[in-house]
């Protein structure tokens, strides 16, 4: 799929571009006073170079023998897009519901309903997650993770362990 | 002597029960990851980085290194009985590996590969004893042009000698070295690439980040696209008899085994090159220079044999220049860098001057993590067999729980989570289109130094570029980082050339 190389190589271009424009923000050229290069100077030149080669790559792509290195099953699309979308909502919903509830949704979602896993390994699974997860992170390492509207249930548990 | 001394000393922080039990662990999760088809030492350390802050910062490196090193046993076992290579370090296993499954000899086969990976560990780690020491003496003499010259050394080998595509290299290592300018200028002291004052990138882009996402998330789904249908599991049995006449078979192949230890010490210390290569160069050689190389790739042990001992002994000699020089020789030796950077740890000379108990205890718990990945990987052959049938969608659920919560855990911000997703996604295109991602990872985690000593030298010799040609060392290393720069364009140069001239014959 020669299309999906063009766009990878286009975004990269885009992305360089922004970069450099970020970058400018900061001295680009050469400090006189301090001798060297300016603070944007590391991040405006690397992302040129990042921009010509894209573009050296994406002009390639027109060449007559232009060989797609980007290939895809389309049969598996599906999948793939299940796995990313359930990431970013279970990302999304760790600040509101709390990772505790985000993650056992995941994993239950992940194992049973997408997974079509026995209830046995979906249950046992599931259930001890989180308990792993408080013991390791929280009890132990004292790093907490983001319990959103479920906060108040862990206040007795947060007595015993602290 | 003093060596010995040292090495000593070494080992009485390496057998310290903790030390120990961290060894023992480290090993015997690394063999799983490894033995994981899709999972290799990087997935591994990426993912498991962040649980090691349960353990001291000494014993934290020494699992790691433990991981990477079971890791390098593991890879072997799928690629026996599944055909499936564990890791692209095992990918030359396969060759001979599976063919041995197929006709019954999974055992034999799982026993070689263990014993050479041994073999190969234990050269390499005395090679590794060897040259420690006097490589970080040299490296005292380093200063900031120094460092910048090695720096752009190890970028170029990627380019001269890497096997991907030089625009799609370059264009990773200039991404990775950007994104490593994120966050505030060292020296002003100024945010820059903030992206519209998002708060979360004041600190930066944390190597971790980068590599849960491209070695996690994007290796999930690059896996998840890949294995469409699940793989079939060879059964492999152990026996006392048949780990008797496996070792006597292996007794006669002494000149393969060091000869793969050997090269793969040497290939595994430039970053460019490393472990697979290092196992397929291994082969190539142990088959041409066979008495009956025509039953290679047909089941013949000493192409288990051969390619085993070198990526062991790449990983080993990975860890030298990571150590000595601060210059990470593959892109688990530069996660273990980041990490050990994150600790306060720096890697470099001087980290054998003001903390040799803690250099000279990584080096024995290699010598530990070697003999106890011997054991164990033998020992739990079974439970490998019995592991490689866990449907794919467990593990991938696990690793995406571990890549969230790992992820947050650093820093506690969910800025760095969203980061892993979009890492996630974006490393797996790239994947997908061919872009090397080692060079982008190491980029990241090198930046900062790369940046840092260019600018102190100009700062230092007043704006005086040609300081770092000056200096014998670094024009040196600048004159080989030209050379390495140049040969591919020569090459394509001259093809060119040839190609003009073909049609007129």
């Amino acid at each position: 799929m020669l299309v999906a190389d063009r766009l990878i190589a286009g975004a990269i271009m885009a992305l360089s571009a922004y970069f450099m424009w970020h970058a400018t923000v900061l001295p680009i050229g050469w400090e006189g006073e301090t001798g060297g290069p300016g603070g944007g100077a590391f991040p405006f030149w690397l992302s040129l170079i990042m921009l010509l080669c894209a573009g050296g790559i994406l002009a390639r792509s027109f060449a007559a023998d232009a060989k797609a290195s980007f290939f895809f099953d389309r049969t598996m699309l599906r999948p793939l897009l299940m796995v990313v979308a359930s990431l970013v909502i279970t990302i999304a919903l760790i600040p509101i519901v709390g990772a505790y509830v985000a993650i056992v949704a995941f994993l239950f979602w992940y194992l049973r309903i997408y997974g079509g896993h026995g209830w046995t390994l979906t249950m046992s699974l599931t259930l001890a997650t989180p308990v792993f997860l408080f013991f390791f992170f929280e009890a132990t390492l004292k790093i907490l993770l983001p319990k959103g509207i479920t906060e108040p249930l862990f206040f007795p548990l947060y007595a015993m362990f602290f | 002597m003093e060596m010995l001394a040292l090495l000593g000393d070494g080992f009485a922080t390496s057998l310290s029960p903790l030390n120990l039990m961290v060894v023992l662990l480290g090993v015997t999760a690394g063999l799983f990851i490894g033995a994981m088809p899709g999972l290799g030492s990087v997935n591994g350390v990426a993912i498991v980085l962040p649980l090691t802050f349960i353990v001291p910062p000494s014993s934290a490196i020494i699992l790691l290194a433990a991981i990477y090193y079971g890791a390098m046993y593991g890879g072997a076992v799928s690629s026996v009985l599944l055909g499936i290579p564990g890791a692209s370090t095992a990918v030359a296993t396969t060759f001979d590996g599976r063919p041995m499954a197929q006709q019954g000899k999974a055992g034999l086969a799982l026993i070689a590969a263990a014993t050479a990976s041994f073999v190969g560990g234990t050269i390499s780690v005395v090679l590794f004893t060897l040259f420690a020491a006097p490589l970080a003496d040299l490296a005292l003499a380093f200063g900031p042009a120094e460092e910048f010259a090695l720096v752009l050394l190890a970028f170029t080998t990627f380019v001269g000698l890497g096997g991907d595509d030089k625009l799609k290299t370059v264009v990773m290592i200039c991404l990775g070295l950007v994104l490593s300018t994120v966050g505030l200028d060292l020296i002003s002291g100024q945010p820059r690439l903030i992206f519209g004052d998002m708060p979360g990138f004041y600190s930066g882009i944390s190597f971790l980040v980068l590599a849960i996402g491209v070695y996690g998330i994007g290796e999930i789904l690059y896996t998840i696209e890949t294995s469409k249908t699940a793989p079939q599991v060879t059964p492999a049995k152990i026996t006392f008899r048949e780990l008797g006449a496996g070792l006597k078979r292996i007794n006669k192949m002494w000149k393969t085994m060091s000869l793969g230890s050997f090269l793969g010490f040497f290939v595994g210390m430039l970053p460019a090159a490393g472990a697979t290569p290092a196992s397929l160069m291994a082969y190539g050689i142990a088959k041409q220079t066979s008495k009956e190389p025509e039953t290679f790739g047909k089941g013949n042990i000493e192409g288990v044999v051969a390619p085993e001992t070198a990526n062991n002994a790449a990983s080993t000699g990975s860890l030298l220049p990571m150590l000595t020089l601060g210059i990470p020789g593959s892109p688990t030796t530069a996660l273990l860098l980041g990490g050990m950077v994150m600790w306060g740890l720096v890697p470099g000379p001087m980290l054998f001057i003001e903390q040799p108990d803690f250099v000279w205890g990584l080096i024995s718990s290699l010598y530990t993590a070697n003999f106890a990945a011997v054991l164990i990987n033998i020992a739990l052959i079974p439970l490998f067999v019995w592991a490689l049938r866990m449907p794919f969608t467990v593990l991938c659920a696990i690793v995406i729980v571990l890549c969230i919560v790992g992820g947050f855990a650093p820093s506690q911000k969910m800025h760095d989570v969203w980061l892993i997703a979009a890492f996630g996604v974006a490393g797996y295109l790239l994947r997908k289109a061919d872009y090397p991602l080692a060079p982008l990872v190491l980029a990241l985690v090198l930046g900062p130094l790369m940046e840092k000593s260019f600018r102190q030298t100009l700062i230092a010799e007043q704006g005086n570029v040609l300081a770092f040609i000056e200096r014998p060392l670094s024009g040196f290393f600048i004159a080989l980082a030209v050379l390495f720069f140049v040969l591919p364009l020569v090459q394509a140069w001259r093809r060119t050339a040839r190609r003009a001239i073909a049609p007129a014959e």
